[in-house]
């Protein structure tokens, strides 16, 4: 299994190409910049965001409570999953009882975290993601590479041959324009015969048990009010108390998210039209557990803008699948850790902590502090590489004796052996691409004895 | 007045130049500025890799060196951030949680402490100012491009008082270089490639020089030209401030 760095050295053999990815990332970061100081109340809208979540969080069995009864009454059917295999079984459960094979499945990141596609299929059921960017890397056979911009990985040349082979469109044909009409007439032929449709949740409203689904394409409303069925699946998290919550949240989502004032479509389902079964599918997997890890809980604040990806200097030279976790980028590095601190052991190190992403985050999640606070966590959980466990030693033990660092610097600038090269004791990884720094002739401590009385 | 010095590990060992400048230059201002010869190193580079548990040693040797001064200033922000949240100590709490209070960055302490209002300075040259990521996200030493907030930049207020020097506008004025520590080795991919992007925005907008108010974000820099053989060169701001040109 290769870890972060590894992906990232691969990602990065062709340059141009992370250019490429880099710059369409920045100019949606540059388009969110542009959208958030259009308003002057931005910061405001942020804290009292990151407010309302902080009381969820802290009231969340409540809240749950409420919503489930509130959705009841309004003739919702509620299922409780404790983790992904709970919920792709309550999914898989539901198609089967109503005869359903064939299903189509607006964007969800939960149901990608729960890897639902490969169960359902290895059920018998075909799932077809109808978000267009979820449809192309679908048929491409890879994960989503970004919460929100699922395919931003891929050149429209790319697209253009996928189609081709997929869906007949014309050989060399990548004109965006097109490429869209020819998925909107595919997608179409499904929303009309697929009797069951999956989307996800962005909000859950207590008071109303309603659910709000934010979507730019109509996917999700296509899909659900054509379906028989509807199956909404959701982190517990994702509630809000008060429906006027939602005026807050709205308005911070699409424009942390693409630069947009509010997502084409904010479609409002609170319950099934006359003749139709809608269910609710409430998942835990894992959630709880990081509500009871101090320093990690208010990842749960999470809405799934993706402006941290956006942001991020790192992601954006190392692209979505070199997290390999569903959620990728810097918030993928804090949530991941608590589902498999071994297997995500790497990702709180795939940052320089700049913290750019706490600063974009419209819930005020301190994303960087957390991925510092998970290194120390994995260290002494013990998933840290053992070379770099005796090189940190070693360095502790030079540097906290200071006549030790003073010799050791003396003879051959101890520090050019640990700082920054503290990793494997070999300078290559540095030298790849920098030379190294020029050793003075004297340390500043040298000059100091030298130039200046101390008394 | 005193000020304890206290001069990191790397700038002590590589860039000695930026020390004596910091040195010079709070003297020039006239402050009284002592070296405890005894230090070594904040325990960043531990503390970041996860290893926060082995800086023990150096905690109680930083506390040991700078308990006594009213301030503790350094050419570094990223190893005060360091210090201001993560200094501990089991024996003198009391002290280390002084120090956390009265260690500054040098560009903060001149224009928030030692409010300075005018310098003799003068550096005729193209610069191109780099803001290093945890002096301007941690420190909080300049407004940051993701907040809905005025401007502002302490680097900046002082590099206005330099005599001829011309600052170049940058495509992305605060991206972090890619340095991060370990970092730099363990995603070596990604870090160079941080290093030479930030890099090519200073070279494509005519920078003569680069500057910082953390030298372990030019060192990355500096690697990076250098191995282009490029005419540009990495220079501390303290170097700057008490340049006489």
């Amino acid at each position: 299994m290769k870890d972060h760095a590894q992906l990232s050295d691969t990602f990065n053999a062709d340059e141009a190409r992370v250019n490429w990815h880099d710059e369409t990332l920045w100019f949606v970061r540059a388009k969110r910049d542009k959208a958030a100081h259009g308003l002057p109340e931005w910061e405001l809208l942020r804290s009292t965001a990151s407010q309302i979540k902080d009381n969820v969080l802290s009231n969340l069995h409540d809240y749950l409570i409420e919503f489930e009864s509130n959705a009841q009454k309004n003739g919702i059917e509620v299922h409780w999953a404790a983790d992904a295999k709970a919920h792709n079984a309550i999914v898989a459960g539901i198609l089967k009882a109503e005869g359903i094979d064939q299903i189509v499945k607006s964007k969800s990141m939960l149901t990608e975290e729960c890897h639902l596609n490969e169960h359902l299929q290895h059920s018998g059921i075909e799932v077809i993601d109808t978000d267009l960017g979820e449809r192309i890397v679908q048929l491409a056979k890879e994960p989503p590479s970004h919460i929100v911009l699922p395919c931003i990985h891929k050149k429209k040349e790319e697209i253009g041959e996928l189609f081709h082979e997929h869906l007949g469109t014309p050989e060399g044909m990548a004109d965006p324009v097109f490429l869209t009409a020819a998925a909107r007439e595919h997608l179409r032929e499904k929303f009309i015969t697929r009797k069951a449709a999956i989307t996800g949740v962005n909000f859950a409203v207590a008071e109303t048990g309603e659910f709000v689904v934010c979507t730019n394409e109509g996917n999700a409303d296509m899909g659900a009010h054509l379906a028989d069925v509807h199956i909404a699946c959701m982190g517990i998290e994702k509630l809000v108390p008060l429906r006027e919550h939602l005026s807050v949240f709205l308005r911070l989502l699409a424009r942390s998210a693409t630069g947009q004032p509010i997502t084409t479509y904010s479609s409002h389902f609170k319950k099934p039209r006359p003749g139709q079964k809608m269910h609710i599918v409430l998942v835990d997997n894992g959630r709880s557990t990081q509500l009871g890890r101090e320093d990690f809980r208010n990842s749960l604040k999470c809405i799934r803008c993706g402006a941290c990806m956006n942001t991020c200097p790192v992601y954006r030279r190392s692209g979505g699948h070199s997290y390999h976790t569903a959620i990728a980028g810097p918030i993928g590095s804090i949530l991941a850790p608590n589902l498999d601190m071994k297997e995500y052991a790497d990702l709180p190190f795939a940052s320089t902590l700049c913290g750019s992403c706490t600063n974009v985050c419209p819930v005020k999640i301190n994303i960087h502090e957390q991925l510092y606070k998970w290194r120390q966590v994995i260290v002494k959980e013990g998933y840290a590489d053992t070379k770099k466990a005796i090189a940190m030693k070693a360095m502790e033990f030079t540097l906290s004796k200071p006549a030790l660092y003073r010799t050791a610097g003396k003879t051959g600038r101890w520090v050019l052996k640990y700082i920054p090269f503290a990793v494997n004791n070999k300078m290559n990884l540095w030298y790849n691409q920098r030379e190294m720094p020029l050793s003075p002739k004297q340390s500043f401590g040298e000059w100091y004895k030298e130039n200046v009385k101390n008394d | 007045m005193t000020v304890g010095l206290f001069i990191p590990c790397y700038i002590d060992q590589f860039y000695p130049n930026a020390a004596i400048a910091t040195l010079n230059l709070l003297s020039k201002l006239g402050i009284t500025v002592k070296y405890p010869v005894n230090q070594t190193c904040c325990g960043q580079p531990m503390a970041n890799s996860g290893f926060e548990h082995l800086t023990k040693g150096c905690n109680e040797l930083f506390v040991d060196n700078f308990a006594e001064f009213d301030y503790i200033v350094s050419p570094s922000g990223s190893c005060v951030l360091h210090i201001k949240d993560h200094l501990h100590s089991e024996g003198h709490e009391g002290k280390a949680k002084s120090i956390r209070k009265k260690i500054y960055e040098l560009t903060e302490f001149l224009t928030d402490i030692v409010k300075v209002e005018k310098l003799e300075a003068r550096f005729p040259h193209k610069v191109g100012v780099h803001q290093s990521c945890h002096g301007q996200r941690g420190l909080m030493m300049s407004q940051m491009t993701e907040l809905v907030a005025p401007f502002y930049s302490k680097p900046l207020q002082l590099l206005n008082m330099v005599q001829d020097l011309e600052l170049i506008n940058l495509n992305r004025p605060d991206e972090c270089c890619g340095f991060g520590g370990t970092f730099c080795v363990a995603e070596e991919a990604v870090s160079a490639k941080m290093g030479k992007d930030r890099v090519a925005d200073h070279l494509n907008n005519g920078a003569e020089y680069i500057t910082a108010a953390d030298m372990s974000c030019l060192m990355h820099m500096e690697g990076i030209l250098r191995r282009q053989e490029s005419g540009v060169k990495v220079i501390h701001i303290a170097e700057i401030l008490n340049s006489e040109g």
